[in-house]
């Protein structure tokens, strides 16, 4: 684990945003995007994305998560011992995502019944694990909430981006109001909702396009 | 309890785990690992057979922390005066618990026995405490309220589950690298691409009646 040293000159020459610091927030929206570089997170990704609203409140929550556990971690981090560390963030993690859970609870229920165990699971979503292992056991806190704050964003814009072409072609709608005109499914038109869209496979024809999409134009290849 | 529980239905509930509502193709869980491990046949054996372990253990555990401590009414043993407390809120924090130190005894014993599959496996091994599918394994528990016997009959399905899920994909990818894949889809794209047409043939297990 290397130490703070990096981040400080930089951040003294420029007072609010350097260089760096923008670079910590807009990297992940692309370059090295969570879900579609890093593959970090996939499992909630596509399990949540068959509607936008809920899958909107996992995007929040993702990143209230993400951002304050990076915080917090990154506060504490040179007081962790090394062998220990993976139980401590777990329990730093486990309780945001408690706090998460029970606000959810309490404001949105319809939707926390509907993302079931998937609550849960962002103590185990990848994305959050990753972020706290690579970035912020080795630096400020300052730099950790805006890597935190870019690599969720990254994360939403994917998951959003899955959510809306499932919801659109898969029932018709969106944020749950119908965007497909009732006259198109009239029997002489004969338009359908692609069923493809609603089951888990769906998902993951459209994550694999974005990849498809994304690497093109970024000239990413892996090897095998 | 047990007793009255029929051994047909026990059956078929591993089988429904294993096939029908497979953690991989019926709800994403594991991904990561399963993505990222599941480029040499043996090595996703080794990573499957410790999550067999490792679910097989943790939920039976997790289903007497719930029902024994946390649970409304659980603590009325202690004294009546506890008979409203309600922890279930520490669920998580319980569950990821004993999931981590499962974890570390998983880790000590291959490293101890076998030090080739350690060194493959090599982050992975630790990354199980973070492995979806464990955590949701003991969620799915506690959300559908099975019994001891259910629960330890669904842990152990779904780990079979996911090594069935790990080594079939596995097996693919050694295949594919002899073809063409368009370049920008090498690695994950086609991936994601060979485990939706999986999925799809997971599907078919849904006409099952149990």
């Amino acid at each position: 684990m290397s130490t703070a040293t990096t981040a400080a000159p930089v951040r003294e020459s420029k007072p609010l945003l350097s260089k760096r610091d923008r670079k910590l927030v807009t990297d992940p929206l692309s370059d090295s995007n969570p879900i579609t570089i890093q593959v970090l997170g996939i499992c909630s990704a596509l399990a949540v994305t068959t509607q936008l609203k809920p899958t909107l409140v996992m995007a929040i929550s993702v990143t209230a998560v993400v951002v304050f556990s990076n915080l917090i971690v990154s506060l504490m981090r040179n007081y962790i011992p090394a062998r220990i560390r993976i139980i401590v963030q777990l329990v730093v993690v486990s309780l945001l995502v408690i706090l998460v859970d029970e606000i959810l609870k309490a404001f949105v229920y319809d939707v926390s019944k509907q993302l079931s165990v998937f609550v849960g699971l962002i103590i185990t979503n990848c994305i959050v694990m990753g972020r706290l292992e690579a970035f912020a056991m080795g630096n400020k806190p300052g730099s950790s909430i805006l890597d935190g704050l870019g690599n969720s964003a990254g994360y939403a814009w994917v998951i959003l981006a899955v959510a809306f072409v499932r919801e659109l072609f898969g029932s018709g709608k969106l944020f749950g109001f119908s965007i497909i005109p009732e006259a198109l499914y009239a029997p002489e038109i004969g338009y359908v909702n692609n069923g493809l869209m609603m089951i888990p496979a769906g998902a993951l024809f459209i994550v694999a396009t974005i990849i498809w999409v994304q690497r093109s134009i970024n000239k990413y290849t892996e090897e095998a | 309890m047990i007793t009255t529980l029929l051994f047909a239905d026990l059956v078929s509930l591993f089988v429904r785990s294993i096939f029908v509502d497979n953690m991989i193709f019926a709800f994403f869980l594991g991904m990561c690992s399963f993505l990222a491990v599941s480029k040499n046949v043996n090595t996703a054996i080794g990573l499957g057979a410790a999550v067999i372990f490792v679910l097989g253990i943790t939920v039976p555990i997790n289903w007497l922390l719930i029902n024994g401590l946390l649970k409304e009414g659980a603590l009325a043993w202690i004294s009546p005066s506890f008979a409203e407390v309600d922890l279930t809120f520490l669920a998580f924090i319980m569950f990821i618990a004993t999931i981590a130190s499962m974890t570390q005894l998983v880790e000590m014993v291959v490293e101890k026995f076998s030090p080739a599959l350690y060194s493959s496996l090599g982050i992975f091994l630790p990354l199980i405490a973070v492995n979806c599918s464990i955590l949701g394994g003991s969620l799915f528990m506690q959300e559908r309220d099975y019994t001891l016997a259910e629960a330890t009959v669904f842990g152990l399905g779904s780990g079979v589950g996911w090594l069935i899920a790990i080594v079939a994909l596995a097996a693919i990818r050694m295949k594919i690298r002899y073809s063409d894949v368009p370049k920008p889809l090498r690695g994950l794209g086609i991936t994601f691409i060979l485990t939706g047409l999986m999925g799809l043939a997971f599907m078919s297990f849904l006409g099952i009646q149990l």
